[in-house]
């Protein structure tokens, strides 16, 4: 088997008291979209500055295309970043930025121009080599710090929140932009943001982290479908979390005793284990007697119109600390006071590892 | 009421630049004068004084030192000033509020303590008077407000310009010059120029540290001894130009520097 491009190994970190990063191990293969998705504090910026070289961790190694990088400085290891204020340099052209790393390598300046204007017609930005950066728009200036980062030809590109200065309308045109453009120069890209749809529509791989960990990585479609940890259950898309206790394993189904009733659900546990569960908000049926799992009443309590849906929250009948979180269509008749029968399909109900 | 208060107000502004302008005016004015002494009645205007100004050799020497000291100086002040900012700025010190201001302290030391404390050392260290000890004695006077200066403009969105160049490839001295001086162009021509006026018009330091060779301002003061005359007037005219040209050119770089 191939060694992966970028082989983080048992990493840890401290920032003088505090601990950033416990124990972390991350595999990342050429040629992937890699994002890395957390709330703010859950270690992500300090793992993605440990792949640039600005940071050297505490503990564990870091491998690029099977060298030990660890301590290897920024300008030379085989990373670029597009950092979050883009950083470009205020005082020369756009060509001269695009061409910095290029002229910094020693190549020759004709051929330093020709490249960065290469690179910036890849970014769509043809026409803006003898401009300045005060010139450009925040997305024009995006695309140039893109170029910039490519024109050097790295072995990994890192992003660090790309589109968090962007209005929502461009950033999701640069993220459509930002998928091609992978797709088209095959470099690995390692993403980070705390924006789960843009971590859904860009990701081949999600990492989910929180305070230091990975809780959860795969294909976003499995993340999502499948959350292993209640964490990534919540902060992936939203979730109703269940706790429960089982009681009976009999021939494929188990029984769990839950604060919204009893559940009987395929499956396989020991009895006395105690297991959380999720539903999405779109599996879950309120009113309507057709789920084949049933939770319990609960009382209507937010309706709020999102456009598409309504984001519907209702407080379990059984159990007041329970708020079911439901998807309904728009026109739906739900409303605030309502008491409705809360159920769901037995597949939808998704196992927790903690 | 509100007109008596507007006229009160203007003849209080005219009183006060009048305090801060009029020696000035004057110096200028009878540095114009056509006749022997600078006194009323104004005679001219003629430039008499200032072709004997320039006629004069120690005057020309003097004012030659005068623009070698306040070069070099300002350049060995804006270089250090420069350098230990960013250090301050970049990298972590151990109690680095307190060396900052350990090295702005000499702004507050009068410039006579400081002219008698480098004739001590100079003396005790074998450095003869002369226009490198003034040199020196100007960069001692001088480094601090360029610190002071430079380190006040640099701030944290220079981190990640400085880091976009280490990540590309470049050498840390390549950051230096090729990113960091260039981002900073302004902070740092906008010291050297205020330390040039400092150097230019400073008395008495050079007055201390140089004894054969010196610079206008202590050249002026030798002439003055000999009694007021227009030709005192013209040379004082001149200093006060050029400190003007170079207060206006750091008043225009930090300006621009802000709306920006």
């Amino acid at each position: 088997m191939n060694a992966p491009l970028v082989d983080v190994r048992n990493v840890s970190h401290r920032f003088g008291q505090t601990s950033v990063l416990h124990d972390l191990s991350l595999r990342i293969e050429a040629g992937s979209y890699t994002v890395l998705l957390g709330p703010s504090g859950s270690g992500k910026t300090t793992l993605l500055s440990i792949l640039g070289g600005f940071v050297v961790p505490t503990e564990g190694n870091v491998f690029i295309r099977g060298q030990d990088c660890t301590a290897v400085p920024p300008a030379k290891r085989p990373t670029t970043t597009v950092f979050q204020d883009y950083a470009l340099f205020p005082h020369m052209s756009i060509g001269k930025n695009v061409a910095f790393g290029l002229r910094m390598r020693g190549v020759d300046g004709a051929t330093r121009a020709e490249r960065a204007r290469t690179a910036l017609k890849l970014v769509g930005l043809a026409d803006a080599f003898d401009r300045r950066p005060h010139q450009l728009s925040g997305g024009q200036r995006q695309r140039v710090a893109l170029a910039r980062a490519l024109v050097v030809e790295p072995a990994v590109l890192l992003l660090d929140e790309p589109l968090g200065a962007l209005d929502l309308k461009l950033r999701r045109q640069m993220q459509d932009e930002l998928k091609a453009l992978q797709k088209s120069v095959g470099t690995a890209f390692v993403h980070v943001t705390h924006d789960q749809e843009e971590a859904m529509a860009l990701a081949d791989h999600c990492v989910v982290m929180n305070e230091g960990r990975i809780e959860d990585e795969g294909a976003p479609e499995r993340v999502y479908s499948q959350p292993v940890t209640r964490f990534s259950a919540t902060f992936m898309g939203e979730s109703t979390v269940i706790s429960g206790t089982v009681t009976d394993f009999q021939s494929g189904m188990i029984t769990l005793r839950t604060p919204v009733g009893n559940l009987s659900l395929p499956g396989e546990a020991t009895p006395g284990s105690a297991f959380s569960h999720a539903i999405r908000p779109e599996h879950l049926l309120l009113g309507e007697p057709a789920g084949a799992v049933g939770l319990g009443e609960a009382v209507v309590g937010d309706v709020v119109f999102q456009g598409s849906f309504r984001r519907v929250l209702a407080t379990s009948k059984r159990d007041p600390g329970i708020v079911f979180l439901a998807r309904l269509a728009t026109g739906s008749p739900v409303a605030p006071g309502d008491i409705v029968a809360v159920s769901c399909r037995p597949e939808h109900i998704i196992r927790l590892k903690d | 009421m509100r007109s008596l208060a507007k006229i009160l107000s203007t003849v209080y502004a005219l009183l006060l630049y009048g305090f801060i302008f009029l020696p000035v005016v004057v110096l200028v004015l009878f540095s114009l004068q056509a006749t022997q002494f600078p006194i009323p009645p104004f005679t001219g205007p003629s430039t008499r004084w200032y072709t004997a100004v320039l006629a004069d050799l120690r005057l020309t020497t003097g004012l030659m030192h005068s623009i070698l000291v306040a070069v070099t100086s300002s350049l060995a002040a804006v270089t250090l000033g420069f350098l230990s900012a960013w250090g301050f700025a970049r990298f972590y010190l151990p109690g680095s509020a307190f060396l900052r201001g350990l090295i702005t302290l000499p702004l507050t030391v009068s410039y006579l303590i400081i002219g008698m404390g480098l004739l001590v050392l100079f003396n005790w260290v074998g450095i003869p008077k002369s226009l490198v000890a003034a040199g020196i004695g100007h960069v001692v006077i001088n480094l601090p407000l360029c610190f002071a200066i430079i380190y006040s403009q640099t701030g944290d969105h220079q981190v990640n310009i400085e880091r976009a160049a280490r990540d590309l490839g470049a050498p840390e001295w390549k950051v230096l010059l090729l990113v960091t001086v260039p981002v900073m162009a302004p902070a740092i021509f906008a010291s050297f120029f205020l330390s040039m006026t400092f150097s230019w018009d400073e008395f008495v330091i050079s007055f201390l540290l140089t004894r054969f060779d010196t610079t206008l301002p202590v050249e002026i003061w030798n002439l003055l001894r000999s009694g007021l005359n227009p030709k005192t007037n013209a040379v004082g005219s001149l200093v006060f130009g050029v400190s003007i040209v170079l207060v206006v050119a750091f008043e225009l770089l930090l300006f621009r520097r802000k709306q920006s």
